[in-house]
């Protein structure tokens, strides 16, 4: 489904991704760990399409076709969507009418009728249910005056609404008590399917306790430095990050 | 004194020689102010850039212009005026149609509302209410430092005239559509006063629109009286075509514990200056004032308001946003006086701006004088782009760029309109300030109004 090789990627002049290599298959559930300024944001921004981050190196190819040449908003309607880290609030402009405009954007590019008015709002308050988001957040403006827990459960809701082959997930779980982590994880869970996949990025273990992951990687430096299965993400949990710093020093003792 | 320039000299030869023509229809009582106001119009002028108030805004291109006719109407004017047939869409007012500034009927200028409202003709309202409008008229509106009040007070003769009983309240809102029509260059200047006995309430909504492509000038003068305990709104929509310039000054005099709003939507415009006074005479008085400017091409936009509090623990809240495109410009001057003995005074003041494009330019400057101690008061001003991550947010789901611009943009405008105190009317200004960023809004057919 998603393949990357070798990605390079700097933000004003300085690498922060030193050719990263990653394949993401139909149904399978990745985490990407790794200390702050690993890099693992930059990844998920390069991914989503946006622009502040310059590719130097490589290729992304997503359902056959080449990531790097589509705009953001092409990604999504093949089927792309990121769960911001920061979801940004934007006053003035209704959840209805953003998701309505997005939805039927997304229909338009497979080629199907616009939803009418009460099949949308039959549709929203389906998955609304689905994600238990609080049915008034969806009569307010885009995440205008959320709590940080309703921000994260409304990026839910607009995945569950847009149906994404690829979720990528931002550090979904930073800054949520338990009951918003669970009802994050249940969303999530809920709209797992065999034929689409997930890249969870998160700085903690916690989350994975709710995901389970197949494959954990480790995302150090600007490269992924170690994969294994979901034991991984126990032994990070544990140990920290520091042992990993340590290996990636030792069999590269000329890093800087 | 400024020297008379050329340009201010035009206007004085205009009064002389439409003076006879004013006086005979006009009351003596009105006639009465014409003379002291065009000397003090002489020795001011047509305002320049020197002018504090008119920093960022050249009249020039519209006043240095020889204007084939100021307007005064012939009984052959309203015979065709009479002809001219106008449905306000289906928003449910009281519904008058202004041409030129005139009211063009010959008879039933002026009608009594079931409630006992009085709405019509200031022209016919100076005959039949003479105690009323000698109480009022010339009473509010100040030209110390706008020579354009006293050139509308010398040659103005007719607009809209409301009166509102004690405790009257009006629950349809009067709709006053301003038409400018005509068949060669022309000025217009038109002279509102509104009434509102203690206890009364009413909202009015003003449209102004062109409805020939000739080059106009408007100079509008509007005076209310806000009553003790009394409610007022008063919405301004403007759509009118780029060769046509509109000057409106409003002056809302405030009793004890008023409450009143002033709303300017500018659509589209040539050039647009709209000063707004809210003068909070009595304790208790509570103001918002409201502006959405959106411009393109040469527009140019002046928003001036000016709020004076000359009494205690009275409340003022100014909001203006706008969205510049192409070449536009825009300007914002927004001015808070609190007089030593607006003891408890609370005011606020906020101007956002978007520019879309490197040549559109936006001058905004806060002014406030505050002569009392016991005040809480706050103004900020922003002139900025399209935010970066909430236009790739909208991306991120896959609502292409445009649309999402569009969104934001509306979204900006939107906390205008949603701020705005007649309900019904907010749907249909969201639809139309929707069309407009589309670019949609080019003539009145798309307006409120539709016209034949």
């Amino acid at each position: 489904m998603l393949s990357i090789k070798n990605i390079k990627a700097e933000i004003d002049g300085k690498e922060i991704l030193k050719g990263i290599s990653l394949e993401i298959k139909e149904g399978e559930v990745h985490a990407i760990m790794g200390p702050n300024g690993s890099g693992k944001s930059t990844l998920a921004a390069v991914l989503a399409g946006r622009d502040y981050a310059r590719i130097t190196e490589g290729t992304i190819t997503f359902n056959g076709g080449n990531l790097l040449d589509m705009s953001p908003e092409e990604r999504s309607k093949e089927g792309i969507f990121l769960g911001f880290q920061y979801p940004i609030e934007i006053p003035g402009v209704s959840m209805v009418n953003f998701m309505k405009t997005a939805v039927n954007e997304h229909r338009k590019h497979k080629g199907l009728e616009p939803l009418s008015a009460s099949d949308f709002l039959k549709m929203m308050r389906e998955k609304k249910e689905l994600v238990e988001i609080d049915s008034k957040l969806a009569n307010r403006s885009v995440n205008e005056g959320f709590s940080g827990g309703e921000k994260k459960k409304n990026e839910i809701f607009q995945m569950a609404m847009l149906e994404p082959k690829l979720a990528i997930l931002d550090e979904t779980d930073s800054g949520l008590d338990i009951d918003a982590l669970r009802i994050v994880a249940n969303g999530v869970n809920k709209l797992k399917r065999p034929d689409n996949s997930s890249l969870i990025i998160t700085h903690y273990q916690r989350l994975l306790d709710y995901i389970v992951p197949d494959i954990v990687h480790v995302l150090y430096d600007g490269r992924i430095v170690k994969t294994a299965g979901k034991e991984l993400a126990f032994e990070l949990e544990e140990k920290g990050y520091d042992w990993i710093k340590k290996e990636v020093e030792k069999n590269e003792p000329s890093w800087k | 004194m400024e020297v008379k320039s050329e340009i201010s000299t035009k206007y004085s030869d205009l009064y002389l020689e439409n003076i006879g023509k004013i006086t005979d229809i006009s009351t003596p009582f009105l006639n009465s102010f014409r003379e002291e106001a065009m000397q003090k119009f002489r020795s001011m002028g047509i305002p320049t850039r020197k002018n504090e108030t008119y920093k960022y805004t050249n009249l020039d291109i519209f006043f240095n212009h020889d204007y084939r006719n100021y307007f005064i109407p012939v009984p052959s004017d309203f015979t065709k005026a009479e002809e001219f047939s106008c449905d306000i869409a289906d928003l449910d007012t009281h519904g008058l149609v202004l041409l030129n500034g005139f009211y063009p009927t010959l008879n039933g200028k002026l009608k009594q509302l079931p409630s006992g409202v009085w709405i019509g003709s200031l022209n016919e309202a100076a005959r039949k209410f003479p105690e009323l409008v000698e109480k009022h008229y010339g009473k509010y509106a100040n030209g110390d430092s706008d020579g354009l009040v006293h050139l509308n007070t010398a040659m103005a003769s007719d607009g809209v005239f409301v009166y509102v009983p004690k405790g009257v309240v009006l629950s349809k809102p009067v709709q006053v559509v301003n038409l400018v029509h005509s068949d060669v260059d022309m000025f217009n200047q038109q002279r509102n006063l509104f009434i509102l006995e203690p206890n009364s309430e009413i909202s009015i909504i003003i449209c102004d629109h062109t409805m020939t492509p000739q080059k106009f000038l408007t100079n509008a003068v509007t005076e209310v009286f806000v009553g003790e305990n009394s409610h007022f709104d008063i919405i301004r929509v403007q759509n009118e075509h780029n060769n046509a310039c509109k000057i409106t000054h409003t002056f809302i005099h405030q009793e004890k514990n008023s409450n009143a709003s002033s709303n300017n939507v500018t659509l589209h415009g040539g050039l647009i200056r709209n000063s707004t006074h809210h003068l909070l005479e009595g304790e208790g008085a509570e103001c918002l004032s409201l502006g959405l400017y959106l411009a393109d091409k040469f527009q140019h936009i002046d928003n001036y308001v000016n709020v004076i509090h000359n009494a205690p623990n009275c409340s003022s809240n100014q909001l203006f946003k706008g969205v510049l495109d192409d070449m536009a410009t825009g300007a914002f001057n927004g001015r808070i006086l609190v007089q030593p003995d607006a003891q408890g005074t609370v005011a606020y003041q906020k101007n956002n701006n978007i520019l879309l494009t490197d040549d559109a330019k936006m001058d905004t400057k806060p002014q406030l004088e505050i002569y009392a101690d016991d005040v809480k008061c706050s103004h900020g001003a922003t002139v900025g782009q399209i935010d970066e991550n909430s236009l790739f947010y909208l991306q991120s789901r896959g609502i292409n760029k445009r649309e999402a611009q569009l969104m934001l943009m509306f979204g900006f405008a939107h906390e205008v309109i949603q701020n705005i105190r007649i309900e019904p009317l907010r749907e249909r200004l969201d639809n139309l300030v929707m069309q407009r960023l589309k670019g949609e809004l080019t003539r009145c057919a798309s307006c409120m109004v539709k016209c034949g």
